[in-house]
């Protein structure tokens, strides 16, 4: 019994991580019906960049702080970044027919993938987090909650109520509803659809630096990780239905307690009974099981 | 020709390698209301867009208050004064009563119109305000969307087939306000299927069809005879 309340612990906060993963590729369905084959990438390169900083600052083993640094840094570059991309080059692509954004994150995954392992090597690599790798808060019956696991998770959720609260009650929010709503009556209001976009995959890029800082910060990365965090976030979003936040989350929860318990039967389970639970939903409720929950 | 609040010269517009208008001559005064009637495909609701900047057009085709306006954006077009109720009302399905109207302050000009000023024309707006707008009436959503309009204290308000799916005591509600407006100094531009509604509540009149205008003139003076060669062509 202990044993599997520790297979529920450990897939909920392996969920948070998913979680952080998935926000944004539901952010940028649920605004523009943009599915952004790239999203796994971004995480990856997010969490080379973040290697990269604290490498360039000389960060000491174990130091937070330099961490900290780089993370304030990147948060607001990938800001940008998203802005820029989605302004000069995604809003070219969007229209009735889903295909040409697919084909172009799609390349921009390969380049990604390309640039990284020619600046990095295949190597995988790590953000050195010192004794917090480690650290965990003992619960009775000899239980354990892994600290990082734990703040990634609360993260995970701030993000996700974050997202709801913005999405529900702010002028912002409103206009993201708006544009995914109708796009031609929405620029009758006075809204720029291309700019009211570009935020949107802005927001998206913040949250997904995050998730790239913590996935290096929890575990090793490689150029090639990308397509199957992609996987993971895409499995996330469907299982909790398309344009829902928590949804996505409790999609991602789900996805995680799964991968767990496939992992408690046989160490090579985990992955392929997420996915038989994705194939599930997608029989069985292919809306998702919380689909379209905005505000 | 002079003292034209809105006017379009030679107005063409095209979707694509498809011509929708060929050369439409229009003008509306300060005040007045025109209605614009025609059968389906005549052109009337691409007129509306290209108005409003959702269609492009040359930048000297449409001018407002002496300032070209063709072709800008619609956001543009919305500050300079001209708000549209779009056809089959389109509101914001995931937005509320409230938020539908707030969007039409997007691109606000000052004026006096607010949300309270919106609630006192139409009350029953304020009991729903948290409500989704798709769970209202249809004439319910014809007020949201006129609302939602006037939010942005327009000059000219485009209104594409008000009438549209409406019982007709909802449809003389709506013309009823339309003509609250119009007295309060508003000029507007109803396109209608309905022809009596259409040449009743407004001014002059202009058919369209197939993209050009086959007749124009003071409501009351035209014949139903006329009115049924332009419409039909027959």
């Amino acid at each position: 019994m202990i044993a599997w309340l520790d297979v529920l612990i450990q897939g909920v906060l392996l969920g948070g991580l998913y979680g952080l993963f998935a926000l944004g590729l539901s952010l940028m369905f649920g605004v523009m019906r943009l599915t952004n084959v790239a999203h796994g990438d971004i995480v990856v390169l997010a969490a080379f960049a973040a290697i990269a900083g604290v490498s360039a600052l000389g960060g000491t083993a174990g130091s937070l702080w330099p961490l900290l640094g780089v993370s304030l840094l990147l948060l607001p570059l990938a800001f940008g970044a998203g802005y820029l991309l989605q302004r000069q080059v995604l809003n070219g692509t969007l229209g009735r027919d889903p295909l040409p954004s697919m084909v172009v994150t799609f390349g921009l995954s390969i380049v990604v993938q390309n640039a990284l392992l020619q600046a990095f090597s295949a190597d995988p690599r790590a953000l050195d987090v010192g004794e917090l790798a480690i650290h965990s808060l003992p619960l009775p019956g000899g239980l354990a909650l892994g600290t990082l696991p734990l703040i990634t998770f609360v993260i995970s959720l701030a993000a996700t109520a974050g997202l709801q609260a913005l999405f529900g009650r702010t002028a912002l929010g409103r206009s993201f509803r708006a544009v995914s709503d109708d796009r031609e009556v929405a620029e009758l209001m006075g809204l720029d659809a291309r700019k009211v976009y570009a935020l949107a995959t802005a927001l998206a890029f913040v949250l997904v630096a995050l998730a790239g800082v913590l996935q290096a910060m929890r575990t090793t990365v490689s150029p090639g990780d990308g397509p199957l965090l992609l996987l993971f976030a895409f499995e996330a979003v469907i299982i909790g239905g398309m344009g829902s936040f928590w949804g996505t989350l409790v999609g991602a929860l789900l996805l995680g307690v799964t991968q767990q318990i496939g992992f408690q039967f046989d160490p090579g389970w985990g992955i392929w009974f997420g996915h038989l639970v994705f194939l599930a939903v997608l029989v069985v409720r292919p809306q998702g099981l919380f689909p379209k929950t905005r505000g | 020709m002079s003292g034209a609040l809105l006017r379009t010269t030679g107005l063409t517009a095209a979707y694509g390698d498809a011509q929708a208008l060929f050369g439409i001559d229009f003008e509306l005064r300060a005040g007045e209301t025109v209605a614009i009637i025609g059968a389906n495909g005549a052109g009337k609701s691409t007129f509306l867009k290209a108005l409003t900047g959702l269609v492009k057009v040359p930048v000297a085709m449409v001018s407002f208050d002496g300032v070209p306006i063709g072709g800008a954006a619609p956001g543009a077009i919305v500050r300079q004064g001209l708000a549209m109720v779009p056809e089959g009302r389109r509101l914001f399905p995931s937005l509320t009563v409230e938020e539908n109207l707030l969007m039409g302050a997007n691109a606000r000009r000052p004026g006096p119109w607010t949300l309270e000023r919106l609630f006192g024309l139409f009350p029953i707006l304020k009991d729903k305000r948290a409500n989704p707008g798709m769970a209202l009436s249809g004439g319910q959503q014809q007020m949201v969307a006129i609302g939602r309009a006037l939010m942005s204290n327009p000059r000219v308000l485009l209104c594409d087939e008000l009438s549209l799916g409406l019982a007709p005591i909802v449809v003389a509600e709506i013309y009823r306000v339309l003509h609250t407006l119009t007295a309060e100094g508003m000029s507007v531009v109803i396109v209608e299927q309905d022809v009596s509604t259409a040449c009743r509540v407004s001014q002059r009149v202009y058919c369209f069809q197939e993209g050009r205008v086959s007749l124009q003139g003071a409501s009351h003076e035209l014949t139903r005879e006329q009115i049924s060669l332009a419409y039909f062509g027959v």
